[in-house]
């Protein structure tokens, strides 16, 4: 929503600017604040691709290689999602995003009563690996790498892709699966959370040990500042609160015995793009160095391919508005500058029409010509980090490195983000700054266009997408029948084998891989955890 | 003193976007009233439990994933099963603007879509709250 704070003198002249993240923007900088901050260029910057990567993780940037775009797809029963897939495929997109519904994520069946008009609803349903098999039919596997947006169950899930993507005949070498994989960011904000946090620790430890030797393509985890600064945290929080989580999976692998050079270059990132443009700018390439660093110095990290913060930039969901909704495509192409501006490698963003529903093709449509615009008309490709050395920008990484280094250490001493998380203390610092924030809002002291400034006009209602009650029933009715026609005797089987891998320290991954095979389902699978670890439960914030 | 109005704010379903309730619950709670947070993923019955337990005078419900229609006609159903149709009702969150006459028809008359300024929910809740025994 608003991006500073503006403090004005009655001649509506600027006397002070403050970000979010609390830093005061001054109204001319010069070469005397970068040396106020104790900037050094060889240290700070060097080359774009090199150590520490503030500039971008390839020497080339966009010159190399223009930025993967990955719309937010999936809703509804797979067919559909799948012609979609191939939709956006056909006008360009290079990766695909898989949007989940909530029983799926939340590991229920689509018959669970609990899932009662929600199939379908904000994502694809998937019950069994024959949903899998129907939304990737005819897709590229071996060219396109899958996101998928899913996170309590996403060893479940992750093990159903491989399953589908060996049916289909792609070597799992070639497979490349983005599952995001984070559930320290979804106790904080996102909400989908099932096991108690050390169990689901675990799972994802598992997940990533798995991957190392058998999905050598796959990026087992997305690590999602995204949605802690969607739920309301500031960009230097995001950031510091996104290593501190990425800290919390890499010690889980760790304790495995396991070198930090041998998984930690699978990891990815998902950061948020709404906000001001200069500190969205500087917090991208602050995040890179900081990551860089953090491996170093603190993990030891020799190889350089550990060091490189990958992943989405992109989104922007909260900066969007219900009020004049097409504002959102401006914003948006907005959001996108600054995504490209800060060296994104990936990027999606969220589109118009998201406050009302899931994006109706149109809206996604438009939010792909949006990059496609700014790489191939606006000069993005050109040269890379073009913001580098200005006295701006460079203070205000600097500024933001060590306002991030700050919120880091915080954490740390309370133990880190398990701990954190566990007390609440996370999740009642983001409540009390929402809070803050729509207040400023409401008070118009954050401006926010269409919402409390330039207010006119009516309200617009945008083309909806529908629910379909015919779906929701139809994928019923195949899991019912995938229920009948599969060898029950072994998928019970299967489901103990699992069961004992959860109980012990027996990676589960290979069970899972099994149980999807047999054509266990997911909230089957879901429910052997659920009886071994228990659930979750949030601590007390108010 | 007079009677603070104590208020469930709840997420029914498998919604977790938690931030509007959050914001919300901590401006009633500035407003003086006794806000009691359900957390998520709560079923209809867990939420009609808990505001007989509670006692409360208010539930105000905060849907995001577009499900309010089958939620809602659920609740006020359980309600008057239960007998606690007197407590009134509240929903919010992502509600498209032809959906408000729906809720009306299921007899749910505060509805404060995404981005309503809090002064408009307090004083709702302020001049419609019943007298209860």
């Amino acid at each position: 929503m608003g991006v500073a704070k503006y403090v004005k003198n009655e001649k509506d002249e600027i006397l002070d600017v403050i970000l979010q993240s609390g830093i005061h923007i001054k109204p001319v900088y010069t070469q005397g604040d970068l040396e106020e901050v104790g900037f050094d260029p060889a240290k700070d910057l060097a080359y774009p691709g090199e150590y520490p990567f503030t500039r971008g993780i390839h020497p080339m940037g966009y010159r190399s290689r223009e930025w993967t775009t990955r719309q937010y797809t999936g809703f509804g029963a797979p067919e559909e999602t799948n012609e979609r897939f191939k939709l956006m495929i056909s006008h360009g997109q290079t990766g695909l995003n898989v949007a989940f519904d909530l029983p799926t994520q939340m590991g229920l069946d689509s018959d669970d009563p609990l899932a009662e008009g929600e199939v379908g609803r904000v994502g694809m349903a998937v019950d069994s690996l024959r949903d899998f098999e129907v939304a990737f039919k005819d897709i590229p596997l071996d060219r396109i790498g899958v996101g998928l947006t899913i996170n309590a169950v996403a060893s479940i899930m992750l093990a159903m892709f491989q399953a589908t993507a060996e049916k289909f005949g792609f070597k799992k070498e070639r497979v490349s699966a983005t599952p995001q994989n984070d559930i320290l960011k979804e106790m904080i904000g996102r909400g989908a959370w099932i096991f108690p946090v050390r169990p689901a620790v675990r799972l994802i430890g598992d997940t990533i040990e798995y991957s190392m030797k058998e999905l050598p393509r796959t990026n087992p985890v997305s690590v999602c500042g995204y949605h802690i600064r969607e739920s309301g945290c500031s960009p230097v929080q995001e950031i510091a609160y996104a290593i501190q989580i990425a800290n919390t999976y890499i010690e889980e692998v760790l304790r495995r015995g396991h070198a930090v050079d041998d998984f930690v270059r699978s990891f990815t990132f998902n950061i948020n793009v709404f906000g001001n443009l200069w500190e969205q700018t500087a917090k991208f390439r602050a995040a890179r160095k900081l990551w860089a660093i953090n491996l170093k110095d603190r993990y030891g990290a020799r190889d350089n391919r550990s060091l490189l913060l990958r992943g989405i930039f992109g989104g922007g969901g909260y900066g969007m508005t219900k009020a004049q909704p097409e504002n959102n495509i401006i914003r948006g192409a907005y959001y996108a500058l600054a995504a490209a501006l800060g060296g994104a490698q990936t990027t999606a963003l969220c589109s118009f029409d998201e406050a009302y529903t899931i994006p109706t093709p149109k809206a996604a449509l438009l939010s792909l010509r949006t990059f496609q615009i700014l790489m191939e008309e606006m000069g993005l490709r050109d040269t890379v980090d073009p913001l580098a050395g200005s006295y701006f920008i460079e203070t205000l990484t600097k500024q933001m490195e060590e306002r991030i280094v700050e919120e880091m250490k915080r954490v740390d001493e309370m133990g880190g983000m398990i701990k954190a998380v566990e007390t609440g203390y996370v999740q009642r610092e983001v409540a009390r700054q929402a809070y803050e924030f729509e207040k400023g809002v409401q008070k118009g002291e954050l401006i926010k266009v269409g919402v409390n400034k330039y207010t006119e006009g009516e309200e617009m209602e945008v083309e909806l997408h529908e629910y379909r009650l015919e779906s929701a029933k139809q994928q019923i009715r195949r899991t019912k029948e995938v229920r009948r026609e599969r060898d029950n005797r072994k998928v019970t089987e299967r489901l103990k084998d699992l069961e004992h891998a959860a109980k012990t320290e027996k990676n589960v991954m290979p069970c899972l891989l099994e149980c999807c095979k047999a054509y266990a389902t997911v909230g089957e699978m879901t429910k052997v955890f659920k009886d071994v670890y228990g659930e979750f439960k949030e601590p007390s914030i108010f | 003193m007079e009677k603070k109005i104590r208020i469930l704010v709840a997420k029914p379903g498998l919604d977790g976007h938690d931030r509007g309730a959050k914001v919300v619950a901590q401006a009633l709670r500035d407003a003086g009233m006794e806000v009691i947070y359900t957390g998520l993923h709560q079923t209809v019955d867990q939420i009609i439990h808990t505001a007989i337990q509670e006692d409360v005078d208010v539930i105000g419900l905060s849907i995001m994933s577009g499900a309010h229609l089958p939620i809602c006609e659920k609740l006020t159903k359980k309600m008057k099963e239960m007998k606690i149709d007197d407590v009134l009702l509240a929903v919010g969150g992502v509600i498209p603007k032809r959906d408000i006459p729906l809720l009306q028809n299921i007899g749910i008359h505060g509805i404060f879509p995404g981005g309503t300024p809090f002064d408009e929910s307090i004083r709702w809740i302020k001049e419609n709250i019943k007298p209860r025994s």
